[in-house]
């Protein structure tokens, strides 16, 4: 359905959480990805991930995201196996490619081309993550006081993208409908794209005509609106679930840099693959676990 | 009097590209706390009137605009919809439209925030519009999961929000079931009572809000036809415009009745008065289905135009036609979410025309989905006899094409009437028009068995539905077995023979339509309503040969 990958408010402790801790939260994790290397670390903070899907109600949306994440990763894997000529231990010769030279395929390309897929599933997942549990609305609020219209827009955005895709969806199915199903062929395809353009240009002139009357182009700065709290009247108190949340992304941020830089979460893939595996490496992997995953075995006041 | 908050001077106005006034020289005005129910065919003018009124027309349509419409003073040519939206909030027909934001407390903070209100006012703000409408539960709701009538709700507290002196409605129950459509003129009728907000409320159906009104203006091909109040409204439209005429005055025409009633409460008292419906009769309750049988099914086979009847279920069992759909146990559930059907079961013979009905997420459309093959059941089965042609809610759906004719075929538009219409545009027909053409899309071609269609008498006029209702009826006439999904009982009398009351997924009521419309208190007709459900009259002409032939009327068992 169309708002199967759009925020819902859901009983979870990261739904429960003020928007813009847990948007720093997925932030962390982001960063996280982005600053280890080491296979283990990286596997570890995947399964954190996933356990917080779990945890937000959002797991087999998470696992559907997945799957999208490995059709993206098993082509850089590929990619990065033919082209990379930096590592030593040769498994296979696929003689000379043209262009590319000789097509000698290595185990530290595969590996590195594994690290890098794995990476980039990570920044699919949290962003996936993000958007079914952080919610947008109270998110964009806190940067109406820069750019209310900017904000405000982008709001919008957020909402048209699920009304769009229900009526595309509804288009689709009316065309179902007819005798003999849809118009094929290419003039039929094209009918049908501007169908919805059509359409879409008609909501996008309705949903205007209510953003006018509520005031859109009068808009004046108001003394104060921030984040939840705007609708509570004041900058509402720090909740347990947002202070957890903000300890989580510290701990996974702090832990992510001690890693690297300690060593812990060492690795080089090229000549050869170096990648110590220490009693610091498994610390670390557990440490990752514990610190993304602890905030959600509070479920008091999660209720929306 | 006090002075005006709405005052129209001569306006007149034209959208772009078109010649045809949309709006002729109307003049009127509105006062404080006045609930004025606009009345008129489709394309008369009444959105016209009531975008011109919040500034929309000309700001945001542009077009030729020409005389003044001022609201608390502003005039509408100098100020914007944004400014003309803090004295008069609008809430227009399809409440997808009307939510901006993905929550309801954001969605309902926005109006305030917009005006630049401080944040205390903004949360007080919220919390009053949402506890004055009963929406509180939903304030943490995402826009996404909210019903219709949640949606409609919602919307209209969005336009409440800042205060504003009039609301300016354009059909907001059309897409409603009968309960919330209900809810929500209570609503406003207790907004306008209690707040003295005044109300400026275009609809179709008008039977349902006549009652509250205190003032009604009919539009006509864009003029000012009629202003004045309900019961002269009545009169006038029995005489001018019988379109406009509701099921109650009607009744009360064709039994030579005199003044026209303004609703249900008023046509009894005026029954009772003639002795008409006994005394005893106000207190009846409403009966159950079967209860006609005392007293009905004789008197309704003599009134019951000729439409025939439900076959029974012992007939069918030893019948010898083949059931044109069969429905056993369907079950829809879905993954990670609620079951929309559960164990649905209906059997429709050919030429029998059922209406489907039932509230809000009932399962109505997902059923004529599965009807129709658009679905799987998760469990259970659906058998035909043939093609079901099914017809969506939105006729705009269909339309792909630039021509009419390009559209379907010359014969399939020739068996709807619009022969004459295959060089226009699709989206430039009329309301009526187009669930026409969206009709012959959908029977184009080889003859379907079934032919389902789900509210397909949304935003349409008295005219346009009593036209669709003969179409039907003739089809059914024709052997081709018809459901139709709707909302609108005084439609599901015109066209069906029998009805079906869907209730979170299950088939609750099956029976004739004078069974199951006849007693209710949403699920009726407005002749139902006044003739406490005697005889099974459920139509104006029912009820009038009822009146006719029996005096007083019997009354039905409490």
């Amino acid at each position: 359905m169309g708002t199967a990958f759009f925020y819902r408010r859901l009983a979870s402790p990261l739904h429960a959480t003020r928007a813009s801790v847990g948007a720093v939260w997925a932030l962390s994790l982001t960063a996280s990805a982005l600053i280890l290397y080491q296979p283990l670390a990286l596997l570890a903070l995947l399964a954190a991930v996933l356990g917080a899907g779990w945890g937000a109600g959002v797991g087999r949306r998470l696992v559907r995201s997945l799957r999208t994440a490995l059709i993206v990763a098993v082509p850089i894997v590929l990619v990065n196996l033919l082209v990379s000529r930096d590592g030593l231990t040769v498994f296979a010769r696929l003689g000379v490619l043209g262009p590319f030279g000789q097509g000698d395929l290595t185990l530290e390309a595969l590996a590195y081309g594994g690290v890098i897929a794995l990476k980039v599933a990570l920044l699919i997942l949290v962003t996936t993550l993000a958007g079914l549990a952080v919610d947008p609305d109270d998110l964009l609020r806190m940067f109406r006081r820069l750019s209310f219209r900017s904000a405000l827009t982008a709001t919008l955005a957020t909402r048209m993208v699920p009304l769009l895709a229900a009526d595309s969806q509804r288009l689709a199915e009316a065309q179902r409908t007819r005798p003999g199903g849809a118009p094929g062929g290419a003039r039929g395809r094209v009918a049908l794209l501007g169908a919805v353009v059509a359409g879409s240009l008609d909501r996008a002139m309705d949903v205007a005509a209510t953003l006018e009357v509520r005031g859109f182009a009068a808009h004046r700065r108001g003394r104060r609106a921030g984040g939840r709290g705007a609708g509570a009247g004041g900058r509402a108190p720090f909740s347990r679930h947002d202070l957890a949340f903000a300890a989580s992304a510290a701990a996974v941020l702090a832990l992510s840099f001690d890693g690297r830089l300690a060593g812990s979460a060492a690795f080089s893939a090229y000549p050869r693959i170096e990648m110590p595996l220490g009693a610091g490496t498994f610390a670390l992997c557990a440490a990752l676990l514990a610190a993304v995953l602890l905030p959600f075995c509070d479920r008091r006041g999660i209720e929306p | 009097m006090s002075s005006a908050l709405l005052s129209f001077e001569r306006v007149s106005y034209s959208y772009p590209g078109t010649e045809q006034p949309a709006l002729s020289d109307v003049s009127l005005e509105l006062h404080p706390g006045e609930f004025c129910l606009l009345a008129g065919l489709s394309g008369s003018g009444k959105s016209s009137l009531l975008r011109a009124a919040s500034g929309l027309v000309p700001h945001s349509h542009g077009g030729r605009f020409a005389g003044r419409v001022s609201v608390a003073g502003l005039d509408t040519r100098e100020h914007g919809p944004a400014r003309i939206g803090a004295f008069a909030g609008a809430l227009f027909q399809d409440p997808e439209t009307q939510l901006v934001t993905s929550s309801v407390r954001a969605e309902l903070a926005l109006a305030l925030e917009t005006r630049g209100h401080a944040a205390t006012a903004v949360a007080r703000g919220v919390e009053e519009v949402a506890l004055a409408l009963g929406i509180d539960a939903l304030l943490d709701r995402s826009t996404h999961e909210l019903s219709g009538g949640e949606k409609q709700r919602v919307a209209l507290g969005a336009a409440l929000a800042g205060r504003p002196r009039a609301v300016l409605l354009d059909e907001p129950t059309s897409q409603l079931d009968p309960v919330a459509g209900d809810e929500l003129i209570g609503l406003l009728r207790r907004l306008n009572q209690e707040w003295e907000t005044t109300i400026v409320l275009a609809e179709h159906r008008l039977e349902r809000c006549l009652a509250a009104a205190d003032r009604v203006i009919a539009l006509e091909l864009g003029r000012v036809a009629f202003d004045g109040a309900p019961h002269d409204f009545v009169r006038w439209a029995g005489e001018r415009s019988p379109a406009l005429q509701t099921p109650g005055a009607k009744l009360f025409a064709l039994s030579g009745l005199h003044p026209a009633p303004v609703g249900v409460r008023q046509a009894r008292a005026a029954l009772r008065a003639r002795g008409l419906l006994p005394e005893q009769q106000e207190s009846a309750a409403a009966p159950a289905l079967g209860e006609h049988t005392a007293v009905g099914p004789d008197a309704a086979a003599a009134v019951e135009p000729d439409l025939g009847r439900a076959p029974s279920r012992r007939r069918r069992r030893r019948g010898a036609p083949q059931p044109a759909l069969e429905l056993r146990g369907v079950w829809h559930e879905l993954r990670d979410g609620p079951a929309i059907l559960r164990g649905a079961t209906l059997t429709l013979m050919p030429g029998e025309a059922v209406a489907l009905m039932g509230r809000n997420g009932a399962g109505k459309s997902t059923l004529l989905r599965h009807a129709a093959g658009l679905l799987q059941p998760t469990r259970g089965r659906v058998l035909g006899a043939g093609r079901v042609a099914l017809l969506l809610q939105n006729p705009g759906d269909y339309f792909i094409h630039e021509r009419v004719d390009e559209e379907t075929s010359a014969r399939a538009l020739l068996d709807v009437g619009l022969s004459g219409l295959a060089a226009r545009h699709p989206r430039d027909l009329s309301g009526g028009e187009r669930q026409r053409l969206a009709l012959a899309i959908v029977t184009d071609g080889e003859r379907p068995a079934v032919l389902a269609l789900d509210e397909p008498t949304r935003g349409m006029d008295r005219s346009a539905k009593a036209e669709l209702a003969a179409q039907l009826r003739a089809r059914a006439g024709e052997g081709q077995a018809v459901i139709v999904a709707t909302h609108d009982p005084e439609f599901a009398a015109a066209c069906a023979v029998r009805a079906v009351l869907l209730a979170d997924g299950r088939v609750i009521a099956d029976g004739t339509t004078a069974e199951l419309l006849a007693g209710g208190w949403y699920f009726a007709t407005e002749t139902a309503r006044i003739l406490g459900g005697a005889g099974g009259a459920l139509l104006p002409e029912q009820g009038a040969e009822l009146l006719r032939r029996e005096s007083p009327i019997e009354a039905v068992p409490a």
